[in-house]
């Protein structure tokens, strides 16, 4: 019992201190929504496929806003590869060079599986997200958007992960942000959105 | 209680009038990827520009009332942005998106398996992703060939209409053995792979027998597939020997298209020939007679 005790003390510190700074740093749990893959082809989906799928591309969109906010190029390599991983590493090292960063706080995911082809190689989704950018220049916020885009991702097999070749945003028809020409903001305020269900799981 | 009434609406108006000085942005919905382009602004005073999406980001200080001029190739990773302009009374923020060429500059093809069988139904498989000169991928539907050139100048062609930047096909792997080329060819781009069509299995065996000294000779006639190509040179070929209550067998390769060994010559010996599936003619050695 004293022994347990003298643990739980043990971990107590560590414990609150990573809380305060998930809390802190305004971590929150995108809302994720996942369309039955059971028209993707040419080639059948396994369920285990489509989780690691899921998992690998969202924490694709993780190591993307941790990699942009810090200002680290070599955080992409975990989960990009190819075309998308040199796009994001030049945007890293020019943010670096103007000396800005950017946040990108994704907020719900909309995801369908679109294509699985026939040798197994590459998988591509589409995703409905909606995120809020900031941008700072040096310590100051000059300015937030909350965006809604539909990307399209491709993503290929490596030794024990998915990894994103390409991630890319279908250009929009319309403006769904609700901000477009001339609308002023201001620094600190953010444009209502409007959530979608989240009818499947989040990471 | 109209004193404040009239406070609250003077507040109001003075700050719509700030707002109207401000410098609106004046953003194309879309942008071609590379194109050069421009943005005019109003107001007075320094104004910096952020351009910013995870493909590119860009900074620009200005004065409010100049027309931002991008040259070419400057923005041209396609994708969704956020422009924020910041001047001194305000900051605007709009969105837009940076369109991919027409059309393809390279494609990323995919052909799977580098080796396989002769007569395979849908046995080739073909992926093509089109991009642009910038590494876009290419969203609008363009039309993708495929071709295979097999051995003996027969082609298959298929026409696929790429969805999302993808277009895939399945082909069959033609009757000849030999190196097939598969082609994907959109616009003006062609990307080449070569596939290696080889014999399929054994379809049939038959072998001879002949005495060479004390010694049975034994030798198949050359193997092939059900399509008449010759097997590979080091297909196993079975020999097995049967007299009383003895069995020898013997694996032999096949060299030039053919097999050959020596056995012990039996008088009521029974001699079979076998390779993968196929199982050849029986002989019984009556002292070669």
């Amino acid at each position: 019992m004293s022994r347990n005790r003298n643990l739980s003390r043990k971990l107590l510190p560590p414990v609150c201190a990573l809380v305060t700074v998930l809390l802190g740093s305004g971590f929150q749990q995108p809302s994720v929504r996942v369309e039955p893959a059971g028209s993707v082809g040419p080639r059948t989906m396994e369920k285990q496929t489509q989780t690691a799928v899921i998992r690998d591309y969202l924490l694709a969109w993780q190591c993307l806003s941790d990699a942009l906010r810090q200002n680290r190029p070599e955080l992409v390599d975990a989960n990009f590869v190819g075309v998308a991983q040199q796009k994001l590493t030049g945007t890293i090292r020019e943010q670096k060079k103007l000396g800005i960063q950017t946040v990108y706080q994704d907020r719900s995911h909309d995801i369908s599986l679109v294509f699985y082809s026939p040798d197994g190689l590459s998988i591509e989704l589409l995703d409905t997200v909606e995120y809020e950018v900031q941008i700072r220049d040096g310590e100051k916020l000059q300015g937030t958007q909350n965006i809604r885009s539909r990307y399209l991702a491709v993503l290929t097999p490596t030794e024990v992960r998915w990894k994103v070749r390409v991630l890319q945003a279908e250009p929009q028809q319309e403006n769904t942000s609700g901000l477009r020409d001339g609308t002023w903001t201001g620094q600190h305020s953010a444009s209502p959105l409007h959530p979608i269900s989240n009818a499947g799981g989040s990471r | 209680m109209r004193s404040a009434f009239t406070f609250c609406l003077g507040l109001f108006l003075s700050s719509s009038s700030a707002l109207a000085q401000a410098g609106y942005l004046q953003l194309p919905q879309t942008v071609s990827a590379g194109a050069a382009w421009s943005l005019p602004t109003h107001g007075a005073g320094q104004g910096v520009l952020y351009i910013v999406g995870p493909g590119q980001v860009l900074k620009r200080t200005f004065r409010l009332g100049d027309t931002l001029a991008f040259s070419p190739g400057e923005l041209y990773n396609a994708g969704h942005y956020t422009a924020f302009l910041v001047s001194p009374s305000a900051t605007e923020s709009t969105d837009f998106d940076v369109t991919a060429a027409t059309q393809p500059e390279s494609i990323s093809f995919l052909a799977k398996p580098s080796r396989l069988p002769v007569s395979l139904q849908n046995g080739i498989s073909g992926v093509a992703y089109l991009f642009d000169t910038f590494q876009n991928l290419m969203m609008n539907p363009v039309e993708v060939s495929f071709q295979l050139f097999e051995t003996g100048g027969a082609v298959q062609e298929r026409t696929v209409t790429a969805r999302n930047g993808v277009a895939w096909v399945r082909m069959n792997s033609a009757s000849r053995a030999g190196i097939a080329q598969f082609r994907a060819s959109a616009g003006k781009v062609t990307e080449k792979r070569v596939v290696q069509q080889v014999p399929g299995d054994p379809c049939s065996l038959r072998m001879t027998a002949h005495l060479a000294g004390r010694r049975i000779a034994l030798e198949t006639e050359p193997v092939r597939d059900c399509s008449g190509n010759p097997v590979p040179d080091g297909t196993v070929v079975t020999f097995t020997e049967s007299y009383h209550d003895m069995e020898t067998t013997v694996d032999v390769p096949i060299k030039r298209g053919v097999a050959r060994i020596e056995m012990p010559a039996n008088n009521g010996a029974v001699i079979s020939v076998a390779t993968g599936v196929v199982l050849g003619n029986t002989i019984k050695w009556e002292g070669g007679k």
